[in-house]
């Protein structure tokens, strides 16, 4: 534990260190927050599912690009041969990882409450769903940014661990779409749609917080932090 | 307090480190020397258990690396090779994440860094980040880490590649401080530096151990060749064949001739010291000019070449076929 938060801390100053948290944390808020204005003056609705209903398609550029470097540079460094060396467990650091990322995420969402505040002062909006779909985005941002660090232990290349990033956030976003779900056989049906990245996601903004939703995400988290550290330790194998 | 058992180590291919055994212990500074791609690193990654050896046991500090990694971490302070650093990090944030991760009390955190900003001479730089440092600074920062925690066990890859000479004489007599109580294995390029600070030296070649041993066993392994150098003044054939007369002498290779002093190497399969009497005395009888007569004197560079190259002075190849037929044919086509 003890060790998790150190990596947690290191990992969370350095992305204030370098320009990567202002960057994200304002392209975050300004197209967020355009795209809701642009839906609420021309829908002309103080609701938010506009804003809610593209977080899926933004966070598939911006997560990847937020846990890129978390292995990539450290191998690419070299730096990895001193971190893995201390008395730490691999898995204690990718856990470190992360959480500072997962904080980063928290952080831009948290800033983003300036769009539900003026949804309220400008109508009467539903505060349940907007609490709701806060709940769902958190959820949802973790399992990319799982996934996100996962693609980042692949490789030494930041722009490679990018696109592995994002085509298997994109892989598994878009299985659950209509458009692939109505195209696929039948009995894919069902898988499809339980995997899907973006369909849990939706049935939280709708109101109503189901535990399947919640293991979902945890599960989808839980995998890739699995699968990232083994090939933390891959270097170890043969 | 490290104990090395039939290591053996490939990268698909590439056989890194083969059938590699040794033991060290405390008090002792080992100089880990071989030429590039020799496995010196690859053996300090698998003590540090950064990786791990297809076969063999290695123990450090009594536990094994295997399956007490953590307890082995604990015990060593590792500086890899080229120091890699958090560039986007300072100084201070940098050993204050060491120290923490280290788990010193942070009643003592303060001092500790302080000690090793001292010793690694790092007061000039402590504002800084890393990322501005030259490679000698950042080389320190990297030692000021692995000294952090006052381990029992120093690793260091090529520690003073990169310092200014101030800066390696002070490196080296802290190892050598070190190594009173500690043990310390380091690796360098750098030959007077293992003679100046290692208690052993530990060779290796094309992943394997050739010699291991004190500086001065490892003279008199390559010295078992027993090799003197003579000069004398006279005539050269005269000479070489009275002294191929001699007692005890094996071989008799005039070396040059100048100004009549004719220099040879001998090579004798008798202690050294009578062989020498021998050809004092010889030189006595037939009234030559003995203007030199001294047993060869070997340094660190030549034991390495000799177990690297199998090259030893002294040991001539066999002279060459007057015309080479090989190069002879080529030329005429
Ligand atoms: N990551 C790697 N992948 C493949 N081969 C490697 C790797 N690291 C080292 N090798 C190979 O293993 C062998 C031993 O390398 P190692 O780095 O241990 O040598 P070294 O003695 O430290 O050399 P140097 O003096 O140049 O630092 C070399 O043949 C090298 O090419
Ligand atoms: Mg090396």
């Amino acid at each position: 534990m003890q060790n998790i938060n150190i990596i947690f801390k290191k990992e969370f100053r350095s992305y204030f260190n370098s320009p990567i948290a202002y960057i994200f944390i304002t392209f975050f808020l300004g197209i967020s927050s355009w795209l809701f204005f642009q839906t609420f003056f021309f829908g002309n609705q103080a609701e938010m599912r506009g804003f809610f209903g593209l977080m899926p398609w933004i966070f598939l550029f911006f997560i990847p690009a937020v846990t890129m470097k978390l292995w990539a540079e450290e191998k690419k460094m070299g730096t990895a041969e001193i971190l893995m060396t201390l008395p730490i467990r691999d898995y204690e650091v990718v856990i470190g990882k992360f959480l500072a990322s997962f904080g980063l995420l928290a952080v831009s969402v948290l800033f983003s409450i300036a769009i539900p505040i003026s949804v309220a002062l400008l109508g009467d909006p539903d505060e349940g769903t907007i609490v709701c779909g806060y709940i769902g985005l958190l959820l949802m941002g973790g399992a990319y940014l799982a996934i996100g660090l996962f693609a980042s232990t692949l490789t030494e290349n930041q722009i490679i661990g990018f696109i592995i990033g994002i085509t298997i956030c994109f892989v598994l976003l878009i299985i659950g779409t209509d458009y692939v779900l109505f195209s696929a056989p039948n009995w894919l049906y069902p898988i499809f749609s339980y995997l899907g990245l973006g369909v849990h996601y939706s049935s939280i903004l709708r109101g109503v917080i189901d535990s399947r939703d919640i293991i979902y995400y945890l599960t989808i988290m839980g995998f890739f932090l699995y699968i990232s550290t083994l090939m933390v330790e891959s270097r170890k194998w043969r | 307090m490290i104990e090395v058992k039939e290591l053996t180590k490939s990268y698909g291919p590439t056989l890194a480190v083969n059938n590699v055994s040794f033991n060290a212990n405390a008090g002792e500074v080992v100089g880990f020397i071989g030429p590039n791609g020799a496995g010196k690193t690859t053996t300090m990654r698998i003590l540090t258990c950064y990786l791990t050896a297809d076969t063999g046991t290695a123990t450090v500090a009594g536990f094994d690396v295997l399956e007490h990694a953590i307890d082995v971490r604990k015990n060593v302070g590792y500086l890899p090779e080229s120091a890699p650093l958090y560039a986007d990090m300072g100084v201070v944030e940098y050993l204050k994440f060491m120290a923490e991760i280290r788990e010193i009390p942070k009643s003592q955190r303060k001092e500790r860094m302080r000690t090793v900003v001292d010793i690694c001479g790092l007061e000039g730089v402590i504002q800084k980040d890393i990322g501005e440092l030259s490679k000698g600074f950042r080389q320190r920062v990297g030692l000021a880490q692995s000294l952090i925690h006052d381990p029992p066990i120093l690793i260091l890859d090529e520690p003073t590649s990169g310092l200014d000479p101030t800066q390696t004489i002070e490196i080296r007599n802290l190892i050598k401080d070190i190594g009173q109580e500690k043990l310390v294995l380091f690796s360098t390029h750098i030959l007077p530096e293992v003679a100046a600070t290692c208690s052993r030296i530990l060779m290796i070649n094309h992943g394997q151990i050739v010699a291991n041993g004190t500086l001065e066993e490892l003279v008199n392994q390559v010295r078992s060749e027993n090799i003197l150098h003579v000069a004398i003044k006279g005539t050269e054939d005269e000479i070489t064949t009275k002294l191929r007369q001699l007692e005890g002498i094996i071989e008799v290779t005039p070396v040059s001739t100048d100004n009549g002093i004719v220099r040879y190497e001998i090579a004798s399969g008798q202690d050294i010291s009578d062989v020498s009497s021998t050809i004092f005395n010889a030189a006595v009888q037939n009234r030559w000019d003995l203007v030199e007569l001294n047993q060869e004197s070997i340094d660190l560079e030549q034991i390495f070449l000799h177990y690297t190259t199998g090259q030893t002075r002294g040991t001539h190849p066999p002279p060459k076929p007057e015309s080479n037929e090989d190069v002879d044919s080529t030329e005429e086509e």
